[in-house]
């Protein structure tokens, strides 16, 4: 079925089907309109989902964590200053193991205040063992929220799930959206599957124990291979929706980029921009390439790896800053091609801080400077200096 | 004890069995030693019923000693005997 909708409210359709048994939620914008439409769909009996209406964010998360553990399926959703209040509970839901789903509606974080879009939020809680996968459109958005919780739910895994897209650009914006049948997205998500569920009565188990010198590290060494594992579990995910939908996904999708001398890397609704963007260098006949990066985390460095290898020169785009640093996607990038010999040259570009737009031609310019050789190191897209 | 590795362990540190915290020897921590000077103590078990932990033994409603194992030496029996029988002496000494 096709419908004209909002990213937001995609999402909500997507829980609609979905029916998790808990949402705790707390609105702050751009992410509002997820919570009050499926507010609404609790209020109409479309869903039956225990809907908690928080204080905070902080006890949203903590909500969340509470329910997983107790053995259910939960949603919930934030965006930029909501997530900074729910950052101590980010980590003790990973580290506790709950599969909690988290859309994001991308926002920039305070201050001077500012309500609109870069990935300074989600990017910042990089480091707290969440899954983090990226949206380039609605359509995107709304497959993204039905995989993520099979992925975060997977046995294998078992590890809370941010599913981000850009806040206005996304969350607020109308496009075109092929949805699922009710019943294709419960059979694909399938029944929720309980792990050492808090609530089983007959098998009484502790969360949450005071966990030492002589124990923390291997708990935490548990994650750190469970999150490096799952980049195989999202492969077999994203192919098994493919089946499903007839939608191709990839953990970092490659455009034009076979013959590419030059390739840009974006994540999210830019990488949309950035194809329009290719496709005119190419009339022109210039052989530019771009790699759309969905899976954020685990950071899939061999794929970037093996994508960027021969080129000339790679683009970061970064719409977030790690302040005295450089963006953090850019990192990233460095990191993998250390296993490259004879690695290209590598330049960031910091864009779109604050909701700032960043236009084709803006974005054109990019590759233009890149092949000129005239790309700084680091390089802030549009400011005025 | 031989510490178990990240692959035997439950994941996300849950506790699937019950009265394991016997298993956990918190004496270790202790720097401080409850000695219990026995000529003093009038076995009314005040130290009993505040040992926030099972570290003091009793026989027959008698104060028999302490359990070393668990004991972390926080010294509120000491603080609390009502006859000052219980004395904190440093470990080592």
């Amino acid at each position: 079925m096709k419908m004209a909708t909002n990213g937001d409210a995609a999402i909500a359709y997507s829980w609609k089907q979905i029916n998790p048994a808990v949402v705790p939620a707390y609105p702050i914008t751009p992410q509002t309109i997820i919570v009050e439409r499926f507010s609404d769909y609790v209020h109409d009996g479309e869903v039956d989902t225990e809907y908690v209406t928080t204080e905070s964010e902080h006890s949203a998360m903590t909500v969340a964590i509470a329910a997983s553990a107790a053995g259910v399926r939960v949603a919930t959703a934030t965006a930029s200053a909501g997530m900074a209040l729910m950052w101590e509970m980010l980590g003790v839901c990973s580290g506790m193991r709950c599969p909690v789903v988290m859309a994001v509606a991308n926002r920039t974080l305070s201050g001077p205040i500012n309500i609109h879009c870069d990935h300074s939020d989600s990017m910042g809680a990089r480091d707290t063992g969440w899954i983090q996968i990226y949206a380039e459109n609605v359509q995107e958005a709304y497959d993204n929220s039905i995989i993520a919780f099979r992925i975060a739910e997977d046995m294998r895994v078992r590890l809370p799930i941010m599913s981000c897209l850009d806040g206005f650009i996304l969350t607020h914006a109308y496009e075109d959206l092929e949805v699922l049948e009710d019943q294709q997205v419960k059979d694909f998500v399938g029944e929720h599957q309980q792990l050492n569920p808090l609530l089983d009565l007959s098998n009484p188990v502790t969360h949450g124990p005071l966990d030492l010198q002589d124990y923390f590290f291997e708990h935490k060494y548990q994650v750190i291979d469970a999150i490096n594992g799952s980049l195989s579990v999202i492969k077999e995910v994203l192919d098994e929706f493919e089946a499903l939908s007839g939608r191709k996904h990839f953990i970092a999708e490659p455009y034009m980029c076979d013959d590419a001398d030059f390739v840009a890397i974006a994540i999210g609704s830019t990488a949309g921009t950035m194809k329009a963007v290719v496709d005119e260098l190419r009339v022109d006949g210039k052989k530019v390439g771009l790699i759309k990066l969905k899976v954020f985390r685990p950071f899939p460095s061999q794929i970037i790896a093996d994508m960027v290898k021969g080129k000339q020169g790679v683009a970061v785009l970064d719409r977030a800053i790690s302040l005295g640093s450089t963006g953090p996607l850019f990192l990233e990038v460095n990191n993998a091609l250390l296993s490259i010999e004879d690695s290209p040259s590598v330049c960031n570009y910091v864009y779109g801080i604050g909701g700032r737009d960043a236009p084709p031609s803006q974005l054109k310019q990019i590759y233009l400077d890149m092949m000129d050789g005239k790309s700084l190191p680091i390089n802030y897209l549009g400011v005025r200096k | 004890m031989t510490l178990k590795s990240a692959s035997e362990l439950t994941i996300g540190a849950v506790i699937t069995d019950a009265g394991n915290s016997k298993e956990f020897l918190t004496g270790d921590w202790r720097s401080k030693r409850p000695v219990i000077d026995k000529d003093k103590c009038i076995d009314c078990l005040t130290c009993w019923i505040f040992c926030p932990d099972d570290s003091i033994i009793v026989k027959d409603e008698k104060m028999e000693g302490f359990r070393l194992s668990h004991c972390k030496g926080c010294g509120i029996c000491s603080v609390q005997c009502p006859v000052n029988a219980i004395q904190m002496v440093p470990e080592g000494n």
